[in-house]
């Protein structure tokens, strides 16, 4: 345990180590402000979909020698894009997903195939590599996310009131069909920084995860936000910071504690049901 | 009809709070009005009648904007339809909101009153919670504005609904069915509760519904619709055997029995059919 604790404080002290931490900082912050709008959107699987072509993306950028961060952002971007313009009935919007996401991830496997180069950075690609993060990317990725957020301010209340009671958001005016695609393309941006840290196929554990675990203990918009981004920050950082010593996957780390988060708020959750069930009684019975 | 307090909206000019001329709605060989000239005046409760798919919704999509007429023209609050859709409150059909769904009564009210507007709304948030606790208290919803909506019974959902759509002062009410798949005693708040603004705030109510009994005391006019045809008059006038056997081509009675009025022999009646669209 002493060697545990004096192994990580080592560790935290090189500057790779500190830069992991800040990209990851920034990362929960988006994906946990993102996370209750996804959850409330239904959007996990348009998520997933989205990640596996920001891999598509990042894997085309790996061969051609770019940046993977500019080719997973390119990836997501077109992945929101094309799931936008698919999906325009809710009904098939699920099959559109899955026939998407096979094609680009097998794409995305194709074009592994051609890399002759270091073999970890094609693995980083599936489960991450924060602690690979230089300051190129840290700068790209803090520059998206604030983009993001910037974006999401603006368009908060409408989509908010376009998600949760889309017939009254749209009687009032409320621009319905502008908002569905700025706000995937808002997910595929983040989702395409999640694809760098926790990689593609981990990528709901950040920005689902935290989300879904904070929906069941609040029912206000706000607070939900609030708890989705401290959860997601103590899934990321947590995981990072404990992954240091054993020198294992971040991603193992990262998953388990937002999984264990998720755990203990659908405890807390089903009793706080109950709790508002047992004062009126007459409410649950009807809903 | 109501012994709730109701605050006063600011005082309105006096113009039509909808207006329709030579309104005409058609899909391609089907024509589902035309002709249609109707103005509401500030204050008027206006109930549409008909049956299922004679156009009762789409007369709602037309007047949010969401449906262009085949010709003549729509105006709403003095607007061209979809042009003011944040000066009316609209309140659609009871339907089940999920259980899990992130959001509290009063968040619910507080989006009909800025969930149009850009921004996070960060300014205002004082007189923003003041308006919507008084709202709440006004259709007497407070005690269970702080639970998930998605636990609150139908009638309390409706109130809510009705909050949302009040909340905003708004000079045109357009109600979907509002009453739809409510008991007896909550059709009956609701409609008071809808009435009860129209009467001290001049708000006009255009009220969409199969069933006119639960708010007959209330309606002044009744537009009704039939495959093309309608009639808009008090509802003395327009519920008659006479008439409802000329808009419906087929030989209908009207009875009233104990202050309700029974329509007897109406194909496709919906006045005992919930709403299909």
């Amino acid at each position: 345990m002493g060697q545990y604790l004096s192994g990580t404080l080592e560790l935290l002290g090189y500057d790779f180590v500190q830069t992991a931490l800040i990209a990851a900082a920034v990362l929960g912050l988006v994906a946990g402000v993102l996370g209750p709008l996804i959850v409330t959107r239904n959007m996990a699987f348009s998520v997933h979909g989205t990640s596996e072509l920001a891999f598509t993306g990042g894997a085309a950028a790996l061969l051609a020698g770019f940046n993977i961060g500019y080719g997973s952002l390119v990836g997501a971007i077109a992945a929101a894009v094309v799931l936008g313009l698919l999906t325009r009935k809710t009904s098939e919007h699920d099959s559109v997903i899955g026939a998407v996401l096979s094609f680009g991830l097998g794409l995305g496997v194709l074009l592994l195939s051609f890399y002759g180069g270091n073999s970890t950075n094609k693995f980083g690609l599936l489960i991450g590599q924060i602690v690979g993060v230089d300051s190129t990317s840290l700068v790209l990725l803090t520059s998206s996310a604030i983009a993001v957020l910037v974006v999401l301010a603006v368009i908060y209340r409408p989509l908010l009131f376009a998600s949760v009671d889309g017939e009254v958001a749209a009687a009032r005016g409320v621009p319905i069909r502008l908002l569905s695609p700025v706000f995937a393309v808002l997910v595929g941006v983040v989702t395409a920084l999640g694809v760098q840290t926790v990689g593609s196929l981990l990528v709901l554990s950040l920005m689902i995860t935290p989300a879904a675990a904070a929906c069941r203990v609040t029912a206000s918009p706000l607070l939900a936000t609030v708890l989705s981004v401290v959860f997601a920050e103590v899934a990321v950082l947590g995981g990072i910071v404990l992954s240091l010593e054993p020198g294992k996957p971040v991603s193992a780390f990262v998953t388990a504690l937002s999984f264990l988060i998720y755990l203990v708020c659908r405890a807390v959750g089903a009793v706080r049901q109950r709790r508002i069930g047992s004062r009126r009684p007459s409410a649950v019975a009807v809903a | 009809m109501t012994s709730k307090t109701v605050l006063a909206a600011p005082a309105r000019r006096r113009e039509a709070a909808l207006r329709l001329r030579s309104a005409r709605l058609s899909y391609g060989e089907r024509v589902l009005w035309d002709g249609l000239d109707l103005d509401i005046r500030p204050g008027e409760f206006l109930a549409v009648l008909g049956p299922n798919g004679s156009g009762k919704t789409s007369l709602m999509r037309v007047l949010l904007g969401q449906q262009q007429l085949s010709s003549g023209s729509a105006e709403v609050v003095g607007h061209p339809a979809g042009k003011a859709n944040h000066r009316i409150g609209y309140i659609p059909q009871q339907r089940a909101l999920d259980s899990q769904l992130v959001l509290r009564g009063r968040d619910l009210v507080g989006l009909g009153l800025d969930g149009h507007r850009w921004g996070l709304g960060l300014r205002g948030r004082a007189e923003r919670r003041r308006r919507v606790d008084r709202v709440l208290a006004e259709v007497g919803a407070t005690e269970y504005a702080d639970q998930p909506v998605g636990l609150l019974s139908g009638g309390e959902q409706q109130r809510l609904r009705v909050a949302q759509a009040l909340v905003g002062d708004p000079e045109l009410l357009l109600c979907d069915e509002p009453l739809l798949s409510l008991d007896l005693a909550n059709q009956r708040v609701v409609s008071e509760l809808i009435d009860a603004r129209r009467r001290s705030a001049g708000t006009a109510v255009l009220f969409v519904t199969h069933e006119i009994n639960p708010v007959l005391p209330l309606v002044d006019r009744v537009l009704y619709l039939v495959d093309g045809r309608f009639q808009i008059g008090s509802p003395d006038e327009v519920m008659t055997s006479e008439n409802l056997t000329r808009l419906y081509r087929t030989p209908v009675d009207v009875l009233r029995v104990r202050g309700q009025i029974v329509v007897v022999g109406a194909q496709n009646s919906a006045h005992h059919l919930p709403e299909g669209s």
